[in-house]
């Protein structure tokens, strides 16, 4: 909290604020990450996230629900028909009329069309098949195109921009004006979406978008959202279009 | 369900370096963390880490609560014939998981 503190004074000394990222700044924070973390992401069997990413391929072949049917019975080889699919999530979702994240697609299917029940967030099994569903995108640019996302994206950035809790802070005053500055240990991150689920060496485990987002909120002393909630879905796709046309690198990894 | 990813060179020359990765699912929960309702989570850890070739020890670690989850080991040796590699990871609550990996020396 210290920190946090030394960085509001920061802040306050700031008089204009930077405002959005220019596109051609835009780059992953994998690249301010210490050699050993990134060679530790580079390589898939170093890379503690593979574990996730098997346990999603496994997962994906498992008969299960009402109509006893696996992922690969109705979708194949999820390494060709989940190619760049993550890299479009959020998605705007006909049926229901919502945006929906990668996460809760997946549990639309389970409900909805293998008729089992849905995962808890945060569990091993949906953290699993949404690793490895997004590993298909590995490499593959982030696309966010679809016009039906733009009240999702508004909500999102308004979110994004606004200040809360006790600190006053807001999610850009450290990821658009003061990242690449150091907070205690920690570099500040431009804050973009391309490794989730990833494995972050503090939770010493995989852990989701959502996840990532409630410990910021958590570190700006606001009363984070509820996960699943639309709120963080919002949060979600402003960070896919803010970050539009960087590579996908899911599995990540993290300090 | 644990598992193991290994990766040994599949081919390797009488004498040369050779390097191996192992990298095993695990908690490593410490014994000093405490859980949600209060109470001490009991510790799980991997205790030891034995890797044979043709059945000779070349390596062997002892592991504490103070090493990460998913512990990653990195180590170098020399062969002079061709054989196979057994990882064994043995730990609390009976946790024991084998693999095995083959090279082939020339
Ligand atoms: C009974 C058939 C069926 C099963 C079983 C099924 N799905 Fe689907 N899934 C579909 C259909 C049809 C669509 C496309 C229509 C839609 O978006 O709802 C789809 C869409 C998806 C999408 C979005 C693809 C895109 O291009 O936007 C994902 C991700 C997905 N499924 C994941 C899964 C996973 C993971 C499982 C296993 C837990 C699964 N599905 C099981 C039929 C199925
Ligand atoms: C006080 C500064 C601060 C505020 C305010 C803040 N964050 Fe962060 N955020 C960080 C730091 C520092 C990290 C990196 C932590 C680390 O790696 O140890 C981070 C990481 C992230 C990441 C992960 C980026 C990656 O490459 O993995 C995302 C996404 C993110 N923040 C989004 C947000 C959102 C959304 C908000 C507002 C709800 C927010 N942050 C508020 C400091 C902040």
């Amino acid at each position: 909290m210290m920190r946090l503190r030394a960085l509001v004074m920061a802040t306050l000394a700031v008089p204009a604020l930077a405002g959005e990222i220019p596109l051609a700044e835009r780059r992953s924070d994998t690249l301010t990450m210490s050699s050993e973390l990134r060679a530790m992401q580079a390589d898939d069997a170093a890379n503690p996230a593979s574990f996730s990413v098997l346990d999603g391929e496994a997962l994906w072949r498992v008969r299960a629900g009402a109509s006893g049917k696996s992922c690969a019975d109705c979708h194949g080889d999820g390494a060709q028909s989940m190619r760049g699919v993550a890299a479009r999530y959020p998605a705007f979702d006909s049926a229901s009329g919502r945006v929906l994240d990668l996460e809760a697609k997946i549990n639309q299917c389970r409900t909805e069309r293998q008729g089992s029940a849905a995962l808890p967030m945060e569990s091993r099994d949906l953290l699993g098949l949404a690793t490895y569903v997004g590993r298909q995108s590995r490499g593959l640019p982030i696309v966010s195109d679809d016009p039906r996302l733009a009240p999702a994206i508004d909500r999102g950035r308004a979110l994004f921009t606004a200040r809360q809790g006790q600190l006053n802070l807001s999610c850009a005053i450290c990821h658009d004006d003061h990242w690449g500055r150091k907070l205690g240990a920690a570099t500040v991150p431009q804050a973009h979406p391309t490794a989730y689920p990833l494995y972050r060496l503090e939770w010493q485990s995989v852990g989701s978008l959502q996840r990532r987002l409630r410990n910021c909120m958590v570190g700006m002393r606001a009363e984070p959202y509820p996960m699943g909630s639309d709120e963080f879905i919002a949060i979600e796709t402003y960070l896919m279009s803010r970050g539009r046309g960087l590579a996908m690198e899911t599995p990540g990894v993290r300090p | 369900m644990a598992r193991a990813l290994i990766n040994v060179p599949k081919i390797a020359k009488v004498g040369e370096i050779i390097e191996i990765k192992t990298l095993v699912s695990h908690p490593m929960e410490t014994g000093y963390r405490v859980g949600l309702g209060g109470e001490i989570l009991p510790r799980d850890i991997i205790q030891t880490f034995v890797c044979t070739f043709n059945g000779a020890q070349i390596y062997r670690a002892d592991f504490s609560p103070a090493v990460a989850a998913n512990p990653y080991l990195t180590f170098h040796t020399m062969l002079s014939e061709s054989g196979a590699f057994e990882f064994r990871w043995e730990g609390d609550n009976d946790f024991l998981l084998v693999e095995t990996a083959s090279i082939t020396v020339e």
